[in-house]
């Protein structure tokens, strides 16, 4: 008669399939409190929403070997200095709009969603934006009309008109502010960012 | 009942319901394709739909389809094969049904939301009623809701047919299966301002969907169909299926770290997210080895050719797709500079239609065959079968001639955008407008015409497949004789 090894029977492996499942999902689980807690607002890697209230940089890092960004001094979006609920309720207002529109639907955000447009992760830290003078400006009349402030360079692709308010705009421009804050490990690498006071 | 005609009454009450199920799924299939098209286009075209179907409205429209054709085809499945499983007549049909007509319904209305609405001002209204803007799962909040209702409802009918009739290995890593697929929607219902959060529990759905809760799926399934197709034995079946099952959740759950790299979390993800998706591929090998394995111990010779070829073309296509394209990008120092690139779009087709795409045109033909009253599907069928197999080569050679294109394009922006240029507005643009990367985006819509012809092809197959035979099915036990 054939017998079965331990190891080629039926039942070992529903045994060992229930038990690695079990194991990894527990693990899964404390991964994500500690994660969860260093990534809430206002923590190190993901800094509060007030930070839209100062200048913020992107340097390297020589013992991560990574840019990362830096908080410097005070430098209010749209020259106000915002209370953290203000801060937060403008970021809000952006973010939901992101989603409202789409954006994701052309453009990645952190890295993921379409591969239409330009990653948004560091858009507020874009060079395209000219000086820390020109930025805001220049930002709020893209998104309210793209296609006549469109660049392309030298491609026909162009973003069309959303129909974004201005107070929509505010808060995307807002939103863009913060999470160009969120260290990213170094993603992405090479990033060139916008000339600004403090530079060295 | 006459052979070779679409009789309902051939079919149990579970399998009229899963025929429906195959129906929308077909048509959704299509939808995307059609969508997709118009998105290729709009890179090489950006004047195409522009205002009016922006790339935007077309990619939702194309990817949505996707996952929803998907859900609805393993739905079907799954109704398919309860009864015979679980020995006994399905519970609730019913209800079933009539989820079946809410579910469609709620897609129909959604879909239109899609086309004529497309976006909502800056309200949370507009993520319950208009869109939710993230990516697969953009359906709206209320959509959402009637989802997860529609679902438990499909729940009930399997779990308490299993526990009427009687229980079996499948069914049982089934069942925890189908707990796990709806628990992880509801991780993609809610609304976050912290980006970063919102992002780990948005992949908690789609990792954890298509790397782990769906390959179970579909390993339920595959065990089925070579139950049935082949005639092979159900123990050795069962045991690799938890060696499966095993490997995939042991490597699938912590490989969800693959996609924590750069969205703000914690340098630790670099480690166990490497090396658990590293390990994912170990799996797949497993399922392509038992696939290929248990049809050359039966010579091949089978009840149903159509669907034990796309049965094969499903366990290669799991593994190159999911596992050698998922690999390729899988270890941060690569990633670093894949992230976000036409380099994850070359993976992300040919992982979905080589994984998933696949096995569900197999359960449609396997589908079929009973519907036109246990109809002949065995070699030597009319006109030589060039329907289903052109169908079948068309579909795969325009998916894997779009997924090269793709990587082509994919190296390209890597290297200009990513290494070089550092992801900046200029660079993303100096990237694509690099000759390379534009021809790979015209071999993409080409070979995404020949995906188009394909999926032609195969819906005529399936309607006509069949209709003129007079040979009744061969039974798998005489298959298996006539091949000793
Ligand atoms: C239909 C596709 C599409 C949608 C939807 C879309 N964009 Fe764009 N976006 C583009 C394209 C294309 C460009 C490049 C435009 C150019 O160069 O003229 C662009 C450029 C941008 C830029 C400048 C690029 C940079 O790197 O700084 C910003 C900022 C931006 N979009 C923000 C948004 C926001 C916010 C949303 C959602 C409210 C959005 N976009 C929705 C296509 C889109
Ligand atoms: C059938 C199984 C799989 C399917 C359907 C699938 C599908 C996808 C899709 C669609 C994406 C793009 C997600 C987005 O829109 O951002 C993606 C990303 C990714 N996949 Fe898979 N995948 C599968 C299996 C795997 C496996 C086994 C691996 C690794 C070994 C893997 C590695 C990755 C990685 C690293 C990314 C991130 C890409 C990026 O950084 O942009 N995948 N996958
Ligand atoms: C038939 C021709 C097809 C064409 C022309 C096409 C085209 C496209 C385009 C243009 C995108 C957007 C990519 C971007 O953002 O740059 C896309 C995304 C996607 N398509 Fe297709 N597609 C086709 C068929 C398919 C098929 C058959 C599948 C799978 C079954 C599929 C799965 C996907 C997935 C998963 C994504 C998201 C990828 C990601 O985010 O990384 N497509 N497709
Ligand atoms: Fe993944």
């Amino acid at each position: 008669m054939i017998t079965t090894a331990w190891w080629a029977s039926e039942d070992f492996w529903r045994k060992a399939t229930i038990w690695i499942t079990a194991f990894m999902v527990v693990v899964l689980i404390v991964l994500t409190y500690d994660s969860l807690s260093q990534i809430s607002a206002g923590t190190e890697r993901v800094p509060a929403y007030s930070a839209i209230n100062n200048r913020i940089y992107y340097r390297q890092d020589k013992s991560r070997n990574m840019p990362v960004p830096v908080i410097g001094d005070p430098a209010p979006l749209f020259g106000k200095i915002l209370s953290e609920t203000e801060a937060e309720a403008l970021v809000e207002k952006g973010k939901i709009t992101t989603q409202a529109k789409n954006c994701m639907g052309c453009h990645t955000i952190l890295g993921n969603g379409a591969y239409f447009a330009p990653d948004l992760t560091k858009a507020w830290l874009d060079p395209a934006w000219g000086s820390e003078g020109t930025r805001e400006q220049l930002m709020m009349r893209f998104l309210l009309d793209p296609p006549a402030n469109s660049r392309g360079y030298g491609s026909k692709r162009r973003m069309p008109n959303l129909g974004i308010t201005e107070e929509e705009a505010r808060g995307i421009i807002a939103f863009l502010k913060w999470m160009s804050t969120i260290d990213t490990n170094g993603f992405p690498r090479n990033f060139t960012p916008i000339a600004q006071e403090g530079d060295r | 009942m006459k052979l070779g005609v679409l009789d309902s009454s051939n079919l149990t009450g579970g399998q009229q319901l899963a025929v429906k199920y195959y129906t929308v799924a077909v048509v959704l299939f299509g939808a995307q394709i059609l969508f997709g098209l118009f998105a290729g286009l709009q890179f090489l075209a950006p004047e195409f739909g522009y205002n009016v179907l922006d790339f935007s409205v077309n990619r939702m429209v194309h990817v949505n389809a996707m996952i929803v054709w998907m859900l609805y085809g393993f739905i079907g499945a799954i109704y398919w094969l309860v009864e015979e499983e679980a020995g006994t007549e399905l519970v609730g049909l019913k209800l079933g049904n009539l989820a079946f007509w809410v579910l469609t319904a709620a897609v129909t209305v959604v879909v239109l939301v899609y086309l004529f609405v497309q976006t909502g001002p800056g309200e949370i209204e507009s993520i319950w009623f208009i869109n939710e803007g993230r990516e697969y799962i953009e359906a709206p909040r209320w959509a959402d809701i009637g989802i997860v209702v529609c679902l438990l409802v499909f729940f009930y009918n399997v779990a308490a047919t299993f526990m009427k009739g009687k229980w079996s290995g499948i069914s049982g890593v089934l069942v925890f299966d189908l707990v796990a697929v709806a628990g992880l929607y509801l991780a993609g219902m809610f609304y976050t301002t912290n980006v970063s959060v919102e992002q780990y529990w948005w992949w908690w759905v789609i990792h954890l969907w298509v790397e782990a809760t769906w390959e179970v799926l579909i390993g339920c399934i595959m065990a089925w169909g070579l139950i049935k197709t082949l005639g092979a034995s159900r123990k050795i079946v069962t045991t690799w299926l938890y060696i499966e099952v095993a490997l995939m959740l042991g490597a699938g759950i912590l490989g969800l770290g693959h996609h924590y790299f750069w969205i703000g979390t914690p340098e630790y993800w670099f480690t166990v997210g490497g090396f658990f998706s590293a390990l994912e591929p170990v799996p797949l090998v497993a399922m392509v080895v038992h696939a290929v394995y248990d049809s050359g111990v039966h010579r091949f010779k089978n009840t149903n050719h159509p669907a034990l070829a796309w049965l094969i073309a499903h366990a290669f296509g799991n593994f190159f797709g999911a596992g050698v394209f998922g690999f390729m990008h899988t270890l941060p120092q690569v990633n670093l500079y894949t992230h976000g690139t036409q380099w994850s779009s070359s993976h992300g087709h040919f992982a979905f239609f080589g994984a998933y795409a696949t096995i569900n045109i197999a359960m449609f033909y396997i589908a079929l065959q009973k519907w036109r009253g246990n109809v002949y599907m065995s070699a030597g069928l009319a006109d030589n079968g060039w329907k289903w197999k052109w169908a079948l080569g068309l579909l795969n050679m325009g998916v894997v001639g779009m997924t090269m294109a793709l990587l082509v394009s994919g190296y390209e922006q890597a290297f200009v955008e990513r290494a070089l240029g550092g992801s900046t507005w200029a660079a993303y643009f100096a990237a694509q407008n690099s000759v390379w990367f534009i021809q790979g985006m015209l071999w993409r819509e080409i070979f995404g015409l020949m995906t188009a012809a394909g999926f032609g092809l195969l819906v005529w197959d399936l309607v006509t497949i069949g209709r003129t035979e007079t040979r009744s099915m061969l039974i798998p036990a005489e298959a298996a004789k006539a091949a000793a």
